[in-house]
C-alpha cells in the first residue's frame, strides 16, 4: 500500500492528477467504501488491501466529465481494467480526463465468506504477512486462509491488466486452479425441469433492489427501461413472474457481448444470487459459436454481437425447432 | 415460563400451522426470510438476520388494492376480501418486533390505512430472543432488549430446548388453544409444559451472556444526541452529505432491507380489458421517487441520500415523540454495497467522540 501512497503523492505533487478514486476504511476492519481523495484533502483514510473487492470504474462516468478539475487517478485492479476498456469503447467515459494507476492483486475477501467459515459473531478480521486472515470472534481469535474466503470472480481469476497509464508491479502469485466455466457446464447438465427449478430458486429470492443493475459497469443507460413509466415494462413491484421471466433475463441479454464478467453482480446481491452465472453462460455460448471472446481486452475491436461477418453462425443451426 | 417438550420444534411448527397460517424464518437458495410453512421447508429459527425483515407479514413488498373492469359504461370494482385468515408469524426478533410499533405508529395514525390494520388485527406475533449479536447490531442504543423481546408470545432457546412465554391477551389465547392442539397428539411427549426453576435459571443464564455480549458490541454506545426537530435545519444543511452520499450506488437494498421504512408507490396497470391497482414498496434512493408533473424535487443523490436518513433521525422522531424511525437491525450495514450505512451518518453529524 505504502507504493501506492508514494506514488499518489508524486503525480499530485507534480500536478498530474487533482483527485484519487480509491478506498476508504470504515466502522469495521473489512468495510472499504469507494472514495474520491483530493490534493487539498489529503489521503487519510486512504486504504488498498484484501477487502477491496468493489470495481470503481463505473464511478468514472460521473468523475470524468465534470469540468473545470483536472484528471482524476483512478486505481483499478486487473479485473477493473476491462471494464474500463468497455466503458471507453462505448463513449461513456472522458479518457483524457483520466490516469489509470494499475494496482496488484491477488483476489479479495468476502467478509461474507470468513463470517460462514468462522460460524459464530465476526468481530474484526485482519490480514496477516501470509495467508492467514486472523478473525476476531466473541469466542477468541480464529485463523482462516485468505484463499479459501475469496469472492467467486476471485477463485476463477485469470485476468491480467489491460490498460493503465503507470502500473505498480508486483510478485506474481498463484492463479487460481478453478475452470470458470465449470459452474455453467453443471448447470447445462440438468435437465431443463431442473434447470428451470434451479433459476427459479434463486431468481425469486429477488427484492428488486436493483444493486445489480446499479453496479454494474455495463448498465450505464441514462434511464433504464425499468425506471422509465413511458417503457410499458416499468416496475418497482416484486412478483415472481417478473424477476424469473424478465428482469435478471433481460439484463443478461442487454450486457451479453460487453459483460467482461466482473463479477459486481453476484457480489452486491443482498440474496447471493448468482447472477453471474446467466452471464457466463452467454460468453460461454458466444465463445463458442462466434470464437472466443473476452470483452474489454482492448477499447476498439467490435464485440460478437455488434459486428456482422458472413462467418457468423446462423442461429437456426445453433438452435432449431424444439430446441435441438 | 412454559417449555416445549417435544424432540422435534417441526412438531410445534405443524401444530401451530395446524391452527393458524404460519410465517417462519425459511431457507431458499442458501438464503433466510420469513415465508408461509407449511411442512417441507427448511426453518432457520437459528438465524439471526433474515435478509428481508418480518415488516412482510404487515407490510407486504407488493399487494393487490382493487381492480377495475369496463364493461360498456359500467365500470366495475373489485377489491380484495377485507375478512382475512388469522396468521402467525414465529421467530421475530426484538428489533424487527419493535419494528411493528414503528410501522404502528404510521399506518394506525389517522387516516387508518385499512390493509394494514386488517394484517395488524389478524396477526400473531411470536418472538425469539437473541442468542449471540453480530458485530452489526445496535438495538439497545433504541432501548431495545435482544433478550426480552416483545410480540404477543416470547421465546428462548436455552440449552437446545425452546422456552415460551405469553404477554398479551391474544398470546394467552392462542397458548391454550395450542395446548388442547398438543394434547390432542396424544402419543406424542410433545407439550408445553411449565419450566422448572431450574429451567428459567438456564434461559436466564442464556439472558446474561447475550446482555453481556450486547454490552462489547462496536456501536454500544452510539451517541444520538443533537438528532431532534431543534437541530433538524442544522442536520440539513450540514455540509458533508455530498461526501457521506458520494460513493451510493442508488439502489434500493438498504430500504428493501429495513424493518422500519415504509414508503410505497402505487400504480395502474393495463390488463387489457381493465386496470389493475397494485402497491409496492418504493425506495427514496430512486431517481424516479419524488418525481411529479413539475419534475423532481430531489435532484440527485445527495438529497435522496439525506432524505432516507434525516427522515429516520430528525422527521419521525420530531413528529413522534422522539422515537427514532430505525430499530437498530444492522441489515443496512450488513449488506449495502458500499458499506455505507446509518451509523457512519449518525457518527459523521453527531456529536464527535472526545
Amino acid at each position: 500500500m505504502q507504493r501506492i501512497i508514494d506514488k499518489i503523492q508524486e503525480l499530485f505533487a507534480n500536478d498530474t492528477v487533482d483527485r484519487v478514486l480509491g478506498w476508504k476504511t470504515g466502522e469495521f476492519s473489512w468495510e472499504r467504501t469507494p472514495h474520491v481523495f483530493t490534493k487539498e484533502g489529503g489521503l487519510d483514510g486512504f486504504v488498498y488491501d484484501d477487502f477491496c473487492g468493489a470495481n470503481l470504474s463505473k464511478y468514472l462516468i460521473d468523475e470524468s466529465a465534470k469540468k473545470d478539475a483536472g484528471k482524476v487517478l483512478v486505481l483499478l485492479k486487473p479485473c477493473d481494467t476491462y471494464s474500463y476498456n468497455q466503458l471507453i469503447k462505448e463513449h461513456r467515459v472522458k479518457p483524457e480526463n483520466i490516469y489509470v494507476l494499475a494496482i496488484p492483486c491477488r483476489g479479495k475477501v468476502n467478509v461474507d465468506a470468513v463470517k460462514a467459515a468462522v460460524g459464530t459473531t465476526v468481530l474484526a478480521v485482519e490480514e496477516t504477512e501470509g495467508d492467514d486472515l486472523k478473525v476476531k470472534t466473541f469466542r477468541g481469535e480464529k485463523i482462516v486462509n485468505r484463499n479459501d474466503v475469496l469472492f467467486e470472480k476471485c477463485q476463477v481469476c485469470q485476468k491480467t491488466h489491460q490498460v493503465y497509464d503507470e502500473i505498480i508491479e508486483a510478485e506474481p502469485y498463484e492463479r487460481p486452479k478453478k475452470d470458470r466455466f465449470a459452474e455453467v457446464e453443471a448447470l447445462e447438465a440438468l435437465s431443463p425441469e431442473e434447470r428451470y427449478e434451479f433459476w427459479r430458486t434463486q431468481l425469486s429470492k429477488c427484492i428488486r433492489c436493483n444493486a445489480c443493475r446499479n453496479v454494474c459497469p455495463a448498465c450505464n443507460c441514462r434511464t433504464c427501461v425499468f425506471d422509465n413509466a413511458k417503457s410499458g415494462v416499468a416496475t418497482k413491484a416484486n412478483t415472481d413472474d417478473f424477476e424469473e421471466n424478465m428482469f435478471h433475463i433481460i439484463r443478461a441479454f442487454h450486457v451479453a457481448g460487453r459483460c467482461t464478467d466482473c463479477g459486481e453482480c453476484s457480489r452486491v446481491c443482498p440474496q447471493n444470487i448468482p447472477l453471474h452465472l446467466l452471464n457466463r453462460k452467454y460468453i460461454k455460448d458466444m465463445n463458442t459459436y462466434y470464437g472466443e471472446y473476452q470483452a474489454g481486452e482492448d477499447a476498439e475491436t467490435r464485440g460478437p454481437l455488434t459486428n456482422f461477418t458472413k462467418e457468423d453462425v446462423e442461429p437456426s443451426i445453433v438452435y432449431g425447432k424444439g430446441g435441438k | 415460563m412454559l417449555k416445549f417438550t417435544g424432540n422435534e420444534l417441526t412438531t410445534l411448527y405443524s401444530a401451530i400451522s395446524g391452527l393458524r397460517k404460519l410465517y417462519l424464518p425459511i431457507e431458499k437458495g442458501g438464503e433466510v426470510s420469513y415465508g408461509p410453512y407449511t411442512g417441507t421447508e427448511t426453518v432457520r429459527l437459528d438465524v439471526l438476520k433474515t435478509v428481508k425483515s418480518a415488516k412482510d407479514a404487515f407490510f407486504p413488498q407488493s399487494e393487490f388494492l382493487m381492480k377495475f373492469k369496463a364493461e360498456g359504461k359500467n365500470i366495475t370494482l373489485e377489491t380484495p376480501s377485507e375478512e382475512m385468515e388469522d396468521f402467525v408469524v414465529m421467530g421475530v426478533r426484538a428489533c424487527d418486533a419493535r419494528s411493528f410499533d414503528i410501522l404502528d405508529s404510521v399506518y394506525l395514525a389517522k387516516p387508518v390505512d385499512s390493509y394494514y390494520k386488517t394484517r395488524r388485527d389478524h396477526g400473531l406475533v411470536i418472538t425469539h430472543a437473541c442468542n449471540e449479536p453480530a458485530a452489526t447490531c445496535f438495538c439497545t442504543v433504541f432501548g431495545i432488549d435482544p433478550a426480552k423481546p416483545a410480540g404477543d408470545i416470547s421465546t428462548w432457546t436455552a440449552d437446545g430446548t425452546l422456552y415460551w412465554e405469553a404477554n398479551t391477551e391474544k398470546g394467552k389465547a392462542f397458548t391454550e388453544e395450542l395446548e388442547k392442539a398438543l394434547a390432542e397428539k396424544a402419543a406424542e411427549e410433545a407439550k408445553l409444559a411449565e419450566a422448572t426453576e431450574e429451567d428459567i435459571a438456564k434461559v436466564e443464564a442464556e439472558q446474561a451472556a447475550v446482555t453481556e455480549m450486547v454490552k462489547q458490541l462496536p456501536f454500544a454506545n452510539l451517541d444520538l444526541t443533537g438528532f431532534d426537530a431543534e437541530h433538524m435545519m442544522e442536520k440539513f444543511n450540514d455540509p458533508q452529505w455530498k461526501e457521506l452520499s458520494r460513493a451510493c450506488l442508488g439502489c434500493g437494498t438498504c430500504t428493501y432491507v429495513c424493518p422500519t421504512c415504509q414508503c410505497y408507490d402505487i400504480r395502474d396497470y393495463d390488463t387489457g380489458h381493465g386496470v389493475q391497482r397494485i402497491r409496492c414498496w418504493d425506495s427514496c434512493m430512486y431517481s424516479d421517487f419524488t418525481l411529479m408533473a413539475g419534475g423532481n424535487s430531489r435532484k440527485t443523490q445527495v438529497e435522496r441520500f439525506r432524505q432516507r436518513f434525516m427522515h429516520k433521525l430528525i422527521y419521525h422522531p420530531s413528529n413522534h415523540e422522539g422515537t427514532y424511525s430505525c430499530v437498530g437491525c444492522g441489515r443496512c450495514l450488513d449488506k449495502c454495497p458500499i458499506q455505507m450505512n446509518i451509523v457512519k451518518v449518525i457518527k459523521a453529524l453527531g456529536v464527535k467522540e472526545s
